[in-house]
């Protein structure tokens, strides 16, 4: 497998900075190839808000790249999301769960890391996050956006598995989704014990479900300032 | 019933329409370089050799890969029952909830995949009870008298069972197979539930696992060294996980190889199952 090192953006050690100087840097960093539409963008964004800046979609891409981006994308709302709740633990987090959400963070850091790498030049920015939904302070609040969040991630990857052409993506895609899986019985037992693979998960067939891209970055983008265009992927 | 949801949806063939469609721009784009070499003469056999590419996937394979399948979801479906159902095993209430749940999972498999079988015209393989030995020939002697050994077995088959499906994603590929690979992808992250929920119950007792797979270590013994080794890798797809960046420093040895879980061959995880069945 291919894809060398080329560093999009090395500004995210952690979370995604959502300063304005920071999405502005990356906007124009990525830009470059966009169309006219995007050049009107960035006219308006010289003298306007970061909020349209925004506005500006990254467009995925198409093929098995699209689909990495894909993941990309997803293992990017991850990886800010833990990195916070690390950063600023709720109330009382126990030594135990504060253990597996860090083991958790760093999980999803390598997923996300090593998709950035392997897309190289490929791979889209930065994107911004917007969690203003999530209550960072509220155990409830963490564990339930967790859950959502390593939920869809399985049926993410159990969902794009068909859309990828090569056999090696599809086994880094298995690599990474039963790891995903792993998370989400974990969160859902800290919230309800036993819930690990429960009938919200599983269907009648005690399978777990997959989802389209499009279905998924509907359920995503609340969580997302950047707007995903997808409507290049396979489908 | 709901089966008959996912059967019809396993033999939609829209879906692949769609594909074979694309599959088949991509003929035509090709069908410019080859009408460079190839007489006009010639030019219906390459076109029709490409279609085979799309078209003429045997499923034969795809039946053997389900029957493989079907033959672990045996395995654990019988280990399941015959602990659930061993008095005195299993702690009541939340532990024997969980495995009560695993069971019916397991079970549930068995007959989603002897359904998916036959519905594809091939035919399902079949085990009773009496064809297993969950001793593993005296390996795990006290594996239904040893509630610590029955998890321990049961971890193992989960995260081999995880490793097994996970080896076999790229039999299943291909435009004619995507309703087998998706199903198969459906059940591998459940089996990956499940493993999780096991580690956190052995964790509870005492062991020292966490609900992911750090390094080869499984909180077992040599015992079940075959069902790890090779999870230890920090290298994918040619990227050294621990040469990235991570929330401060590189990602740690131990993340990087939790982060990804690994396969095994079917070679791999039949010489690994042997010893269980009788």
């Amino acid at each position: 497998m291919t894809i060398k090192s080329n560093q999009v953006d090395d500004s995210m050690p952690g979370v995604i900075e959502p300063s304005k100087q920071t999405s502005r840097r990356k906007f124009l960093a990525t830009a470059g190839g966009f169309s006219l539409l995007s050049a009107v963008a960035i006219s308006s964004c010289k003298k306007s808000s970061s909020d349209l800046m925004a506005s500006a979609a990254v467009n995925l891409g198409s093929g098995d790249v699209g689909i990495l981006n894909y993941a990309y994308a997803l293992e990017q709302l991850e990886a800010a999301f833990y990195f916070k709740v690390m950063a600023s633990p709720y109330a009382n987090m126990s030594a135990a769960e504060a253990s597996y959400l860090t083991d958790i963070r760093d999980h999803e850091l390598a997923h996300r890391e090593f998709f950035k790498t392997a897309l190289g030049s490929n791979a889209i920015g930065g994107l911004e996050v917007d969690f203003s939904s999530i209550d960072f302070t509220s155990r409830t609040s963490v564990l339930a956006t967790a859950k959502a969040f390593e939920d869809l991630g399985v049926t993410a990857y159990n969902g794009a598995g068909q859309l990828l052409q090569s056999a090696d993506y599809l086994l880094l895609a298995g690599k990474i989704v039963s790891v995903e899986a792993r998370h989400a019985a974990l969160i859902r037992d800290l919230i309800t014990p036993n819930s690990f693979a429960d009938n919200t998960a599983l269907d009648a067939n005690a399978s777990d479900m997959a989802r389209k891209p499009a279905d998924v970055l509907a359920i995503a983008s609340v969580y997302l300032k950047t707007k995903i265009n997808a409507s290049n992927l396979p489908v | 019933m709901n089966f008959q949801n996912i059967l019809s949806e396993l033999e939609n063939v829209d879906p692949e329409i769609y594909e074979r469609t694309s599959e088949r721009r991509a003929a035509f784009k090709n069908f410019g370089a080859i009408g460079k070499r190839f007489t006009l003469a010639a030019l219906p056999f390459a076109l029709g050799s490409i279609f085979q590419k799309a078209y003429g996937q045997t499923n034969a394979g795809v039946i053997g890969v389900l029957n493989y399948a079907l033959t672990l979801e045996y395995l654990e479906s019988n280990f399941y029952i015959k602990g659930v159902a061993t008095p005195g095993l299993i702690p009541a209430g939340s532990s024997l909830g969980a495995m009560t749940l695993i069971r019916d999972h397991e079970v549930t498999h068995v007959n989603f995949l002897k359904t998916a079988i036959t519905a594809s015209g091939g035919t399902p393989v079949s085990y009773t009870a009496a064809q297993f030995d969950f001793t593993a020939k005296g390996g795990f002697p006290d594996v239904f008298t040893n509630y610590n050994t029955f998890l321990a077995v049961s971890q193992a088959l989960e995260d081999t069972g995880v490793r097994a499906y996970k080896g076999q994603a790229g039999n299943l590929q291909g435009t004619a197979n995507r309703g087998f690979l998706t199903a198969a992808l459906n059940i591998h992250s459940v089996e990956a539930r499940h493993a999780s929920h096991v580690r956190m119950m052995r964790a509870a007792l005492g062991v020292n696992v966490k609900p992911w797979i750090t390094g080869v270590t499984s909180g077992i013994d040599a015992r079940t060294a075959g069902n790890y080794a090779g999870e230890d890798v920090t290298i994918q797809a040619g990227v050294n996980i621990t040469g990235l960046s991570g929330a401060s420093g590189n990602i740690s040895a131990s993340a990087a190889t939790e982060a990804f879980d690994e396969p095994l061959t079917k070679d791999q995880v039949t010489a690994l199952v042997t010893p269980f069945f009788a």
